[in-house]
């Protein structure tokens, strides 16, 4: 069987890092202890989300219709788009790596580029979820800051990066 | 987390009353997607567990609780923008940092560059968004992490 490059060099990543962990913990270098711990405390978090996101990602898939989301989210739709998405975005868990396939999904479906990059900012930036946490470290006056500067910002710039980028018909990667 | 479970149980308990073939063709679709993006994530985990561990605590704290309130500013801005940090660590971090004297304004540019903007998620963000778009994003994030950040100096008086 071939393999594609990506795969090999994706593969070789992997031994190169197991290699180093196994190292580590041979010579006991601490760093490297550190890294592999710190490698399944994320894995571990990942794999306790990521399997719902995806399942909920094929529901979506087969459930919604590509009319519902055109009409909603897409090149017809009105302003009522950015407060949809703002909610969607709003009460996501996660952060990049759980927007981006879900923002994927929604431009499969044919939501608007600028909607889409609104929900990935959006679900990086300003969670709901996220700020209760937040305002218990920091204070209820930062986090109302933050959102109060970043959430017509990333509005602002998403429909300014993705008008240009829809301007020139850009297309996204083929479905992940 | 709780609730992410619940949602997904009953959405795909009432999908398969509604109509089981359809159900397990959605499944199937979310398995699929999943293993094709498994190495993406992968490398991702890989990144940030090393980013994580070469940037401890104290250097975070030594680099952004300063005196001098630009370099510090600076610092948390591309700090940020090359270390991704899951929420769950990076706010207590940020208590951490403002009790150790760091400022308003340059926590907010930290953890606002930590999640809008991440060099170590770029791989995967490349694979869903197209590098161009991946990159037209992550620029245009940092200026909104500066404004916010600047917003925030502002508003706790640190700024003039």
């Amino acid at each position: 069987m071939k393999i594609p490059r990506k795969q090999r060099r994706n593969l070789g990543l992997a031994g190169v890092f197991g290699l180093f962990v196994l190292t580590s913990f041979l010579l006991d270098f601490s760093p490297g202890q550190e890294v592999a711990r710190n490698f399944l405390l994320f894995l571990g978090h990942m794999l306790r989300v990521l399997p719902c996101v995806f399942l909920l990602i094929g529901l979506f898939d087969v459930w919604v219709s590509r009319e519902t989301i055109e009409k909603h989210l897409g090149s017809e739709a009105g302003p009522w788009a950015y407060v949809w998405v703002f909610l969607l975005a709003g009460t996501t868990v996660g952060g990049l790596h759980i927007a981006l396939p879900v923002a994927h999904a929604l431009r499969s479906k044919g939501a608007r580029l600028d909607i889409v990059l609104t929900f990935v900012s959006c679900g990086a930036v300003c969670r709901v979820p996220m700020t209760l946490f937040e305002a218990s470290f920091l204070g209820w006056k930062f986090t109302l800051v933050r959102f109060a500067v970043s959430m017509p910002l990333v509005l602002l710039t998403s429909v300014l990066v993705g008008r240009h980028f829809e301007h020139r018909h850009y297309q996204l990667p083929e479905e992940k | 987390m709780a609730a992410i479970y619940i949602l997904t149980t009953v959405l795909v308990v009432l999908s398969f009353l509604a109509d089981r073939k359809k159900t397990w063709r959605g499944l199937r679709i979310g398995v699929k997607r999943f293993l094709k993006i498994a190495p993406a994530f992968l490398s991702m985990l890989l990144l940030v567990s090393v980013v994580l561990s070469f940037t401890p605590d104290q250097f975070l704290a030594d680099v952004l609780a300063r005196d001098s309130k630009w370099i510090a500013m600076v610092a948390g801005l591309s700090l940020g923008s090359v270390s991704v940090m899951p929420g769950f660590i990076a706010f207590p971090l940020c208590g951490i940092l403002l009790e150790k004297g760091a400022l308003y304004m340059v926590l907010s540019a930290f953890s606002t560059t930590l999640m809008m903007i991440g060099i170590a998620t770029f791989p995967l963000e490349k694979a869903y968004l197209g590098t161009r778009l991946a990159l037209a994003r992550n620029a245009v994030s940092f200026f909104v992490a500066l404004a916010v950040a600047i917003a925030t100096g502002l508003v706790y008086g640190e700024l003039l």
